[in-house]
């Protein structure tokens, strides 16, 4: 019987969810259980490996591609794939697949909890009776109502649209801005990224990171959404011109954000931490059992796909 | 012509008492410092009671008052009000339904998610700087869970619509079955609880519907099943859903209303798996604006012989 593919596991010590599922079909080799450098260690024990399982945001740039001659699959447990060299993967005629739409349910409930905790003040109202200032000062600040507002959309595929399909019920007026514009969209589309927040209450980031897309969201977008306006960002830091956010919630420029993501994670600028104007969470849109078993499956059939010759399940456009 | 005494029961709203304070001889009943004598001094003078979801008016106020003619409720709750007392008297009741439906019905999805997800810890999480030292753990999942919804009135078909738009299986309980709804009906709360991952208190409170979450609803709720009460305090028997969260015979709790409010039971500050809330499910710019514009309206209405415009008693 042949031996099963070898399949190398590029992610963080910590996130070891896919080794249990992964060694059931193929032997494994992991970066960072070795001691040598990543370059000695690839060129020494992964020569011959076709397919890398990338997990986490570990850059799989030229040079790391360079040390693989084999290789002509990577299979990544993210949506986004920033942290992906495509141009060099298409260069090389290496696919790439990603999460699809694994995670899309969990992001979008996660995106519209996100904006009615900011627009109600909830994590400020439950600290406030925590720390027993209801029974000790009284009514609590008054919130913003969501119903009837005016949400934009940045990105309207897989994420984005459960998004509007979540928050049509409350009323809000959806409208978007995406690569695709069709017909058969229900929602008022904009041009460009300044008339979205220029005609919108809310704006919701949740397209991919690219060249086109890095700090798309900057300060004159930020003034075009105005001082009642607020930022949901579920989509990658880098789409936010972060130094710039922050200087306009601290001068009140924007209303306020709810962020699940910063440029330089897990760091987040120490401005934000006492401002009452912003919701803050640590990347964990997508962190459910259900959105992992989903991405465990997704990968695993990525890689039974490939290694059958047969098309990839959730293959990402490399340009 | 002499001016109409109003009667406000507590600060609730600056723009209404201002409204208020322009039109009528507004009397702030929490100011008086001997209210009994207060009462026995105005008792002639007084037409009209404010109140809201705090306070409102017992039988023994409307005794003290033999000129009120009407109370005006802040509030789509009349659980303060003495409604029998009102209608043997011949005084009437408004109240401000429609207008809030929707903010409450946003609190109780957004008390979901805020629990499931726990948004509040994450929140802090990141602000104590915690995030540097790891990720934040696994949460639980909103979309398709079952939302079982105790009265399917104004608010509880608006939040059934909202949790529908998460692929939720909506379940009900009510005083009668509706057939052309849609949702699936239970007859009890206990079988509605058995069968629902997530159960929303969204019904009046009457003598009827007091403790309606009792213990035995909460284990039939479970271990893995969340209670969300945006409805009143008293709907749920408060000591034993300590107990059960306490025990872990409950999920979870996201509670807007309490017993005694603002008096929350200290043994749910320390845990996680609830989100508490200083009764803030109307509490929006807009919305209140809009109640007290519906309180100011009722009275106007009322003073001028016109049709009062909701009407309850």
């Amino acid at each position: 019987m042949a031996e099963s593919p070898l399949v190398l596991v590029h992610r963080p010590p910590t996130m070891k969810y896919m080794d249990e599922p992964l060694s059931r079909y193929y032997r494994i080799l992991t970066t960072h259980t070795s001691s040598d450098p990543l370059p000695i260690f690839l060129s020494r024990h992964a020569s011959s490996v076709r397919a890398v399982v990338s997990i986490g945001r570990f850059k799989i740039d030229a040079d790391f591609l360079s040390h693989l001659p084999s290789l002509q699959l990577i299979v990544c447990t993210s949506v986004g794939t920033d942290h992906v060299d495509l141009p060099e993967c298409k260069r090389r005629g290496i696919s790439v697949t990603n999460a699809g739409g694994a995670y899309s349910e969990d992001v979008a409930d996660y995106a519209v909890g996100l904006l009615i905790s900011f627009l109600r003040r909830i994590p400020a109202a439950d600290r406030y009776v925590r720390s027993g200032k209801w029974a000790k000062y009284g009514e609590f600040q008054l919130g913003i109502k969501l119903s009837g507002k005016r949400v934009g959309i940045l990105g309207l595929g897989s994420i984005g649209s459960l998004i509007a399909k979540r928050l049509e019920p409350f009323g809000c007026i959806i409208s978007y801005n995406s690569t695709c514009q069709k017909q058969s969209i229900p929602y008022l589309y904009y041009p460009d990224v300044v008339s979205l927040a220029a005609n919108n209450d809310v704006i919701i980031l949740c397209c991919a990171l690219n060249d086109q897309t890095r700090h798309i969201v900057n300060r004159e977008v930020m003034e075009s959404l105005g001082k009642n306006g607020v930022i949901i960002n579920v989509g990658r830091g880098g789409l936010i011109d972060e130094k710039e956010l922050v200087k306009c919630l601290v001068e009140g420029v924007i209303g306020g954000a709810g962020l699940d993501a910063f440029e330089k994670e897990p760091g987040v600028p120490a401005e934000l931490f006492g401002l009452d104007n912003v919701v803050l969470s640590p990347h964990t849109a997508i962190a459910t059992p259900g959105s992992f078993n989903n991405v465990v499956e997704l990968a695993l059939g990525n890689l039974k796909a490939f290694f059958l010759n047969q098309p990839l399940v959730s293959p990402v456009r490399l340009d | 012509m002499e001016s109409i005494g109003v009667l406000m029961m507590c600060p609730m709203n600056a723009y209404l008492e201002n409204e208020l304070q322009k039109r009528y001889n507004l009397h702030r009943f929490w100011t008086c410092p001997e209210k009994p004598a207060f009462l026995e001094t105005h008792r002639n003078s007084i037409r009209a009671i404010v109140g809201n979801a705090s306070a409102g008016a017992d039988a023994q106020l409307i005794d003290d008052l033999p000129k009120l003619e009407i109370i005006s409720s802040f509030s789509v709750g009349l659980d303060r009000i003495d409604l029998g007392k009102c209608k043997e008297k011949g005084i009437r009741v408004t109240n401000t339904p429609d207008v809030l439906t929707e903010d409450v019905a946003d609190l109780a999805i957004g008390l979901i998610l805020a629990l499931l997800r726990r948004l509040c810890q994450c929140d802090s999480y990141v602000k104590s700087g915690k995030w540097k030292y790891g990720d934040f753990k696994l949460t639980t999942k909103f979309s398709g869970k079952s939302v079982g919804i105790i009265g399917l009135g104004r608010i509880g078909t608006a939040i059934a619509k909202r949790a529908q738009g998460f692929s939720c299986p909506i379940n009900y309980y009510s005083r009668t079955e509706k057939p052309d709804v849609g949702y699936k009906y239970y007859p009890t709360v206990v079988e509605l609880a058995q069968n629902s991952d997530i159960l929303v208190v969204a019904c009046p409170l009457t003598d009827e519907t007091r403790h309606i979450v009792n213990r035995q609803v909460m284990d039939a709720l479970g271990p893995k099943g969340v209670l969300i009460n945006i409805g009143r305090g008293p709907h749920v028997d408060e000591k034993e859903l300590v107990k059960a969260l306490t025990e872990g015979r409950l999920g979870g709790a996201g509670l807007d209303v309490f017993e005694e409010e603002p008096h929350v039971p200290e043994e749910l500050f320390g845990l996680e798996n609830v989100v508490l809330l200083p009764h803030v499910g109307s509490a929006t710019v807009e919305t209140r604006n809009a109640m007290a514009d519906l309180v100011v309206g009722n009275l106007e209405a009322h003073f001028a012989g016109k049709p009062l415009l909701t009407q309850v008693v």
